[in-house]
């Protein structure tokens, strides 16, 4: 009755409705308040280009957890909308000149008219067979992308994208900068996507999640309510790559290739599925190994993050974020009983 | 056949549903009066669970049309089927383990309403179902573990989850897969009590192998077998009819 996803049932999702989270009424906005001063700390300590790197991915994994670990569907093709905005921001960047923010949202709902036909097409099977349309529809665009070199740059790439943001030199040239400016576009998409899990249409996602049938038999409209998460992910996925080629100033195919879905499958799992920040914890902790190791000029890096991954998804079912949680409602759960 | 006396809430006209090759419900010809409680048994195998999928819209038949209330829903998703009065619920126990039952209530209530298209609300809006989520749950004894999870039911806790989800949709007809299959006695007693409660005002139809269930509930029993409808009446006159008891007991006792 239920449908597991092939690859990752054994995997647990931290994601319930149940209320068994009684956080006390400060922990929220504490909790809130330091995720900010860190993410606004991060580039004093990590190489600015790489600290926005870090939030482009975190944010990426978290659209592709609202679809792993909210839903229940695993897209193995979120590159055709990661890499369409970055493609689509870099052109609206060189073409008009509009200030950056407004080329990335440009490239979010490109993304998002993208994402229509594709969940239509996706939300029709489930399990390995919804991973296997989206990994074609993305390997579609890809040849697209590819054969329409006057748009894209083909094989070299769309290259010097600039990022207009009203003259202020600082923010359109030095990294450093650009990470403050880009920041609320983050923000912004965790916040959709926090928003949509914590919301009626959210409990709704759990429900078909965890038992489609009987999702339908309440009257759900399974397939439609799929179709839209599905267009809400790939928004966010958009406001990534956008911020991403944005950063970058350039996008490239690899943008669109299928290792770039599965490093965001890969980031989301790490973290840990539905637990949503678990994918800026899993998207910390890959970049700045990637980053680490190729500082190094080590050559096989897939074997060490593979290695990595395998390992945590081995000893951590629930993710790095997921057994912090975990543990963190345990020690809760002890204090509570001595103290009181 | 059919007892005729009141107005068909549902009537399928030679319903078929084939699997590839194997005819799972034949022909079948079903007129269900209005606030009547109808039973339909059968040996295993005999097609109900399939006629069931197949009036909810879980299944489009091979040929043949359903009326409910007059109007056709032959091939209607159960989306569009539910909000039109007809509930179901699952023989094989069908919950969301993780959610509270108070939850399961809340979007049991909240179907149909649009509610819960709304992505940019917090779910706490849900919250203005929570009165008459505990009075569904009070309906089936199940009040005082409202924020428990689905999960940590015992199967006769689960079964009647079941049907407080499908009496939340507040449905005309609603239909019942094996109600009280797995319970032992005391549950049994409970749930045909509650099911004659909750008669009043709608249709029920109702699968069942307790022949005591039957007995208790039903205005009229239509027995099916190999998908084809083998026998129909009062409990008394199906129970004396001979192909009956043959399909039941085999050739020797009959
Ligand atoms: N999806 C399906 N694909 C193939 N065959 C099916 C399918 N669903 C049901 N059947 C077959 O149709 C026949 C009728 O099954 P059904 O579940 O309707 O019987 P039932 O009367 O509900 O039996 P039970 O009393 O055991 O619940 C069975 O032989 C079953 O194997
Ligand atoms: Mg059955």
């Amino acid at each position: 009755m239920s449908e597991h996803l092939v690859g990752t049932s054994h995997l647990e999702t931290a994601a319930t409705a149940a209320p068994e989270r009684r956080e006390r009424a400060w922990a929220r906005p504490l909790y809130l308040l330091l995720a900010l001063l860190l993410a606004c700390a991060l580039p004093w300590f990590i190489y600015p280009p790489i600290a926005l790197d870090i939030l482009c991915w975190g944010l990426f994994a978290i659209s592709v957890d609202l679809l792993l670990g909210y839903t229940g569907l695993l897209s193995f093709g979120h590159a055709a909308f990661w890499g369409s905005s970055a493609y689509i921001t870099g052109i609206v960047a060189i073409e008009t000149g509009m200030p950056f923010p407004v080329a990335i949202l440009l490239g979010a709902l490109a993304a998002m008219v993208i994402a229509v036909p594709t969940g239509w097409l996706a939300v029709r099977s489930t399990g390995i067979y919804f991973a296997m349309v989206t990994l074609a529809f993305a390997q579609m665009l890809y040849f697209v992308a590819n054969r329409a070199s006057g748009l894209t740059g083909g094989e070299n790439g769309l290259q010097g994208i600039p990022r207009p943001f009203f003259g202020m030199e600082l923010i359109e040239t030095e990294a450093f900068y650009f990470y403050y400016a880009a920041l609320p576009l983050i923000i912004l998409g965790c916040f959709i996507a926090w928003r949509t899990v914590h919301s009626p249409f959210g409990r709704v996602l759990l429900a078909i999640r965890d038992n489609p049938a009987r999702a339908r038999a309440l009257g759900f409209d399974v397939e439609g309510y799929k179709i839209v998460v599905f267009v809400i992910s790939a928004g966010i996925a958009g406001v990534a790559g956008g911020v991403f080629s944005s950063g970058h100033g350039f996008a490239s195919l690899n943008d669109l290739m299928w290792t770039t879905s599965g490093k965001a499958v890969l980031i989301t799992v790490l973290g840990g599925i539905g637990t949503l920040w678990g994918a800026m914890v899993g998207s910390g902790i890959l970049v700045t190994l990637e980053d680490y190791l190729t500082t190094l000029g080590f050559e096989g890096i897939g074997i060490v993050t593979g290695t990595m991954f395998i390992v945590i998804v081995l000893l951590f079912r629930r993710g790095i974020w997921g057994s912090v949680q975990q543990a963190w409602h345990w020690a809760l759960g002890k204090a509570r009983l001595r103290w009181g | 056949m059919s007892t005729g006396s009141a107005p068909p809430i549902l009537e399928t006209k030679a319903l078929t549903r084939s699997f590839s090759g194997f005819t799972a419900v034949n022909s079948v010809d079903l007129t269900i009066g209005e606030g009547t409680v109808h039973a339909l048994v059968g040996p295993n195998g005999a097609g109900k669970t399939t006629l069931f999928n197949l009036l909810t819209g879980f299944l489009t038949p091979s040929s043949g049309t359903i009326h409910f209330q007059g109007r056709d829903i032959t091939g209607m998703d159960p989306e569009r089927i539910v909000p039109l009065g007809l509930a179901r619920s699952f023989q094989i126990t069908s919950l969301f383990e993780q959610m509270s039952l108070l939850e399961h209530l809340e979007l049991a209530l909240a179907s149909g309403t649009g509610l819960t298209r709304k992505f940019w609300k917090s779910v706490k809006v849900l919250g203005r179902f929570h009165d008459r989520g505990m009075q569904h749950l009070e309906e089936v004894g199940l009040a005082d573990r409202a924020n428990q999870a689905a999960g940590s039911l015992s199967y006769g806790q689960k079964r009647a989850l079941e049907l407080a989800l499908a009496l939340a949709l507040e449905p005309k007809l609603l239909l019942l897969d094996e109600p009280t299959a797995g319970m032992g006695l005391e549950d049994v007693d409970r749930t045909i009590e509650l099911i004659q409660r909750l008669r009043h005002g709608r249709t029920v139809v109702f699968v069942d192998h307790n022949m005591h269930v039957v007995g208790s509930l039903a205005d009229e029993v239509t027995v099916l077998q190999s998908g084809q409808i083998l026998a129909q009446g009062t409990y008394d006159a199906v129970r004396a009819d001979e192909r009956v008891i043959t399909a039941y007991l085999g050739e020797s006792h009959a």
